[in-house]
């Protein structure tokens, strides 16, 4: 079998997105860290154990157990506004498909974990923020679409910075699109689980996000619907650093779990594992 | 920040009072000032028209945040009857939303809007409109409520947005949000949502989800505010008014793309200059959507809004998939 393009174009891109750097500054703790020992521990800072931002086809990689057969990669941006700033929106698109190596902002498809078939969508923030425009939400929706034909669980894995501003409100109504199709999925009785990495904001975390049965968070993730720096101007005063953690999360009661990278994979196969055997004979 | 409408209302506000003058004279004159007054008065109007008569999305945005602006609760007291419904039987009752049973045309609805406040104390009190999670976890109960006894669900939109605020995200602004959207693109009776003033963002959607989207001739709805767009895309909150222009959030452009069904005219100058008239307007749409949407089985109804949402966006793609399949 030839190589598949996503092993082919899978790629290293994590902190600052400066692959020649030796030194990676932990964005949580502050510490250096020498890029070699951070890839040694999974992208994991040696110290405060903060998950570095990772691409989504070693994301892809880390998780599935083999093949992963990719779906709705020719679903490709329009300029619904004709948005321009200093730049084009196409121009933008175009600058952050070379910068990041992928077509957009998730990668969604299908794969075995831990032995389960399983559809899995994992967004980057290296594209765009990570933000949800058309692409993001049609790919999603397509995905649980075809995950509910297969009768499979779902596994999203996001990262954003919000709705994408240069579709205007077409980016916002795909948190409908998304809903809908999460909607469905869940009420024909199959399992959803969701990992949020960091960050996670917006009109992600707002939808499809926190819809999911059980809600996984990567360590020392900031996950929350305003900015912190929207917050702060509302409120006019500093918030403390621990606000909008996963951490804070898990003693808030938003979310189920905070797991390490080294425990993700393990985690999501005993939670693919529950719902398999406790499925409800179709 | 003055609102540049009320600005040049103020302006208007001298000649209204100079009209009113003559008029008062007029009576016990021996001189008849008619023809002046009428000149006065042609001269009104083509200040209004100049002033109100094309309007940027700009200033549509502050027309939309206009104080004397009906609100929810304006065109929800309009009803034959209402019982407000409160809390999220949580935590506590979010004044920034109301809700609850009422009457529409002889028709059992549950109401649910986003309130504003009328003056400062109100505004103070009701959070400039700005939904808590205990707010949105409101509007579910309250759809699930009215799916469940196959009551229409009618909405009036009008937020900057969802709150911002510490508490807020202590009580998953976020959940809250996503779950009032998994209500209403489930709930198994028809929909209505008007846009009455400002449509914020994701706090505005969760109102929103509807089979019939109606929006006033000069609200807004957009997917961020301008000001927080400019913060957001060029750090400068003060190019807001180039931002308006970008977003394309008016009613016309969003009628354009899909996302708004109906667009209610409003009189020239903005739906406060004739309030009544306006609200009346808008519930006879809202009426005449409702009755045609219920006439609709649910499965079909529930199968429209699933395609009118999926279609939504602007992509390109080799092979189109779509689930046709049904719910
Ligand atoms: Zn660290």
């Amino acid at each position: 079998m030839p190589t598949p393009d996503w092993l082919r174009i899978r790629r290293s891109k994590d902190g600052d997105g400066r692959d020649a750097a030796v030194w990676s500054k932990c964005p949580s703790c502050g510490e250096l860290l020498y890029r070699r020992d951070l890839a040694a521990n999974g992208h994991v800072c040696t110290r405060c154990g903060y998950a570095f931002r990772m691409g989504a086809y070693d994301r892809i990689s880390a998780i599935v157990d083999g093949d992963f057969t990719e779906i709705g990669a020719e679903v490709q941006a329009g300029d619904p506004l004709g948005w321009v700033d200093k730049r084009t929106y196409p121009v933008k698109l175009n600058a952050d498909r070379e910068k990041s190596g992928l077509g957009e902002a998730v990668v969604c498809g299908f794969g075995q974990i831990g032995g389960h078939d399983a559809a899995l969508g994992v967004m980057d923030f290296h594209f765009r923020g990570g933000t949800m425009g058309t692409v993001v939400g049609e790919r999603i929706a397509l995905l649980l679409e075809a995950a509910r034909r297969r009768k499979v669980p779902c596994v999203l894995f996001t990262a954003s910075g919000g709705a994408r501003m240069e579709e205007g409100m077409l980016a916002l109504m795909q948190m409908a699109k998304t809903t809908a199709a999460v909607a469905r999925f869940m009420e024909d009785g199959n399992f959803f689980v969701v990992v949020l990495t960091d960050p996670t904001t917006g009109g992600v975390s707002a939808s499809f996000a926190f819809q999911a049965d059980v809600i996984v968070a990567e360590a020392k993730a900031m996950i929350g619907f305003a900015g912190r720096r929207v917050i702060e101007q509302t409120i006019r005063q500093k918030l403390p650093d621990e606000f909008q953690t996963a951490e804070f999360l898990l003693e808030k009661g938003a979310i189920d779990m905070v797991v390490t990278r080294a425990e993700l994979k393990p985690t999501l196969v005993r939670l693919l594992g529950y719902a398999a055997r406790g499925r409800r004979a179709s | 920040m003055t609102n540049p409408i009320v600005e040049r209302e103020r302006g208007l506000v001298e000649l209204e009072r100079r009209i009113a003058e003559l008029r008062d004279v007029n009576v016990d004159q021996p001189v008849d000032m008619s023809p002046e007054i009428a000149a006065l008065e042609q001269k009104y109007e083509e200040i209004l028209r100049e002033v109100f008569g094309n309007l940027s999305p700009w200033m549509k945005v502050h027309m939309a945040r206009h104080p004397n602006r009906p609100t929810a609760l304006d065109y929800i007291d309009a009803f034959e009857r209402f019982d407000e419904l409160h809390g999220d039987r949580h935590f506590r009752d979010d004044p920034a939303i109301v809700g609850g049973f009422g009457l529409l045309c002889g028709r059992p609805v549950i109401a649910i809007g986003e309130q504003r406040g009328r003056d400062t104390k109100e505004n103070l009190r009701r959070n400039f409109g700005m939904p808590s999670p205990e707010g949105y976890r409101k509007v579910r109960r309250l759809a699930h409520l009215a799916s469940r006894l196959g009551v229409p669900i009618v909405t009036f939109v009008d937020t900057k947005g969802a709150d911002p605020g510490i508490s807020s995200e202590e009580h998953a602004q976020s959940e809250a949000i996503a779950m009032c959207l998994y209500e209403f693109s489930q709930a198994r009776v028809p929909i209505v949502a008007t846009v009455v003033g400002e449509g914020g963002s994701g706090g505005a959607l969760a109102l929103a989800i509807a089979d019939h989207v109606i929006m006033l001739e000069h609200s807004t709805y957009s997917v961020a505010s301008p000001e927080g767009c400019a913060a957001i895309l060029w750090s400068d909150a003060s190019k807001a008014e180039e931002a308006a222009a970008r977003l394309k959030l008016t009613a016309q452009d969003l009628q354009g793309f899909g996302i708004v069904d109906e667009i209610v005219p409003e009189p020239l100058g903005g739906a406060h200059r004739d309030r009544e008239a306006v609200i009346a307007r808008v519930l006879g749409s809202i009426d005449a959507a409702v009755s045609r949407l219920a006439a609709m089985p649910p499965d079909r109804l529930l199968e429209e809004r699933y395609r009118k949402y999926r279609r939504l966006g602007s992509w390109e793609s080799g092979q189109q998939e779509s689930d046709g399949s049904h719910a």
